[in-house]
């Protein structure tokens, strides 16, 4: 199966496929990294306390990093949910023969939709339907349909044609042929997509803090306001790490589920 | 046959002879958007908004005609007419609601408010998302060659431009906004595309020699690669911050540098961010498609004698140009958009009017940011669209 489109964005980048003990260790150290940047920030205030102007403090102290952390995980996990339901069940129907006619339509949809930066979908939603948490999931699921999207109908086009003759052949309904070959077929990329939305996500999810919503970006504004180089690393940080992480655990499910693609 | 459209002879689904599904999408929206409001209605620029329906927010024979002519539009979008017929209609439709809602401004607010404001509401959103789908729809089975996609840009753009010269808007808020901040605008336009263009144009100038080098070498590819995608799964606002702190340091301890603007805030760690995003795509594209050059073409320019670099300069990078150009568009794209943010550390930009907005709770000043920012974007990608595509069918 061709991995072509594994990736929106960029062509011919893949995830670790093998993991080698140097990047199990990586791993490793970047979850306990951000285990206790998370859990006892103060370990840390020696370092930051360097970046801190005289008297700032130099750990976050306007709230609960967890806390923010579980927000922030709870909305990019929330949205991209959303996103992945929505754009797997319109990617399934425009690649079925009744809805083959939508095809070209939804593609230049999904094209021009990539367009519109999120800030600018978050800044426009908020009068719609006021400050917090709504602007942000609306803009997030917005924004995460594309690559899902995207890779449903790349994912659903390229199982090969040999395949599905096969399996009609062995007398499989139509139903029975997108469960049980289509679908396992395509899950890789499928899931290729929506790695890269909740990575999108969890950086956009940053900026909806500009609108009030809670999560880190929470901790990068409050050091944006005060000049506070301690805090935006701090907030920095912990959602690279988090983005860094979701990433690669997503990558590595990928790299599995494409296996036993492989083999079936 | 043609009127059918792309799809069209794969299913025998012709049950309704004449009849297209495709286009029920943008007639049942335009129908949808009549019953809307049309624009919202302020006594002042923050004061609450009430919507004013499209037929109460025109006058009588212009809310008559023009619905009229919208309603015959969306019926034809759902009728089997032929690609070029239904791009003309759509954009005939648009021009009509372009120039419908230049009149809201007069009908709605009365002469003696001076403070009164006339936004965009639902209703016109919805009509521009409707036959924007039916132009795409059309455009889409035309399928048009890139000279005249660039052509068909170029004439929208004119049209849009004579549209704000004309003075027709002048009375919408989004207009006032722009008149309120006219100086500001361009200045913040000009930042805005110097951030995007010369973050490009720095991340081309080390990644194509990356790209080349990554295509020759496996082993700085499985550094190089994943390391870059390692920086682009930083959120934006967060490496925004994080290049402050290389930079605020570097000109406290090199004034030469601080004189010349490079600051811990501003423009500067907002190019940084930028060009750090844009590595990746260019050197990804650049190394595969260097990879995906046919041997044979290579074979034979070195058979007619040709050096490494000439080979490179002459045949793979010719051949391998579609896939960087479409790594320029991903870069491109994305850079216009990124640089909204570079608005929160003083990097000026179109970013500026949408957090400003917000915090005012103007959208009419958050649009003035916004749509800029989406109108270059999306004509950065359809250029560089064209442009991947005519390199892929010149004769290289």
């Amino acid at each position: 199966m061709s991995r072509s489109g594994e990736t929106l964005r960029v062509a011919g980048t893949r995830a670790v496929r093998r993991a080698s003990p140097a990047a199990i260790a990586g791993r490793l150290c970047a979850a306990a990294l951000l285990l206790l940047l998370v859990l006892a920030p103060r370990l840390f205030a020696p370092a930051f306390r360097l970046l801190a102007e005289d008297g700032a403090p130099a750990i976050y102290d306007q709230g609960s990093l967890l806390q923010l952390t579980l927000d922030h995980v709870a909305l990019v996990a929330g949205s991209t949910a959303a996103s992945a339901i929505v754009a797997v069940v319109l990617g399934v129907l425009v690649t079925r023969p009744s809805g083959r006619d939508f095809l070209p339509l939804s593609r230049t949809l999904v094209n021009v939709g990539q367009v519109f930066p999120p800030v600018a979908v978050l800044a426009v939603a908020v009068p719609l339907v006021g400050f917090g948490l709504e602007p942000t999931l609306i803009a997030l699921v917005l924004y995460g349909l594309l690559p899902i999207f995207e890779n449903t109908v790349a994912g659903l086009d390229g199982v090969p044609a040999a395949v599905m003759d096969a399996a009609r052949g062995m007398g499989l309904d139509p139903r029975r042929r997108f469960l049980s070959v289509e679908l396992p077929l395509a899950m890789p990329l499928i899931l290729a997509g929506i790695r890269l939305s909740a990575v999108i996500n969890i950086g956009t999810a940053t900026i909806g803090s500009t609108v009030a919503a809670k999560g880190l970006g929470e901790v990068i504004l409050a050091g944006l306001g005060t000049g506070n180089t301690a805090f935006i690393l701090q907030g920095g940080i912990i959602v690279g790490l988090l983005a860094v992480l979701v990433y690669d655990a997503l990558g590595l499910l990928e790299a599995r589920l494409a296996a036993r693609a492989g083999r079936a | 046959m043609t009127a059918s459209g792309a799809a069209a002879g794969r299913v025998p689904r012709a049950r309704f002879p004449g009849f297209d599904r495709v286009g029920v999408v943008p007639a049942a929206l335009a129908a949808l958007a009549l019953a809307l409001p049309l624009v919202t209605f302020k006594p002042n620029r923050i004061a609450a908004g009430r919507g004013v329906a499209f037929w109460a927010a025109l006058p009588p024979a212009a809310a008559a005609a023009g619905g009229l002519l919208l309603l015959l539009i969306g019926l034809a979008a759902c009728l089997r007419v032929a690609p070029a017929s239904r791009l003309g209609l759509a954009l005939v439709a648009l021009a009509a609601l372009a120039g419908l809602v230049g009149l809201a401004p007069g009908a709605v607010a009365l002469p003696g408010m001076p403070y009164a404001r006339v936004s965009f509401a639902a209703g016109f959103w919805t009509l521009l998302l409707a036959f924007g789908i039916m132009a795409a729809d059309g455009s889409a089975r035309l399928a048009l060659r890139p000279g005249p996609r660039v052509l068909l840009l170029g004439a929208v753009l004119l049209a849009l431009a004579g549209l704000f010269a004309s003075g027709w808007w002048n009375g919408l808020s989004i207009l006032k906004e722009y008149a309120a901040h006219r100086d500001g605008f361009w200045a913040e336009a000009v930042t805005h595309g110097g951030l995007a263009f010369g973050s490009l144009f720095a991340a081309l100038l080390v990644g194509l020699p990356l790209g080349v080098a990554c295509a020759r070498m496996p082993r700085l590819r499985g550094a190089a690669l994943p390391a870059l995608n390692v920086i682009q799964t930083i959120p934006s606002i967060a490496m925004y911050g994080l290049m402050m702190v290389p930079l605020g340091l570097l000109a406290g301890a090199v004034p030469f540098l601080g004189a010349l603007g490079i600051r811990g805030i501003g423009a500067a760690p907002a190019g940084l961010a930028l060009f750090l995003y844009a590595l990746l795509p260019v050197v990804a594209n650049t190394a595969v498609g260097l990879d995906g050059v046919p041997r044979d073409a290579v074979e034979a320019a070195r058979g007619m004698g040709m050096g490494g670099a000439r080979r490179l300069r002459a045949v793979e990078l010719p051949l391998a140009a579609p896939v960087i150009l479409t790594g320029v568009r991903i870069v491109l794209v994305q850079n216009i958009g990124l640089v909204t943010v570079a608005a929160l550390i003083g990097g000026g930009g179109f970013g500026t009017f949408v957090f400003q907005g917000t915090s005012q709770a103007a959208i009419d000043l958050v649009l003035l940011g916004a749509v800029p920012t989406v109108v270059l974007a999306f004509t950065a990608a359809v250029l560089l669209d064209a442009a991947a595509e005519a390199a892929g069918r010149t004769p290289a």
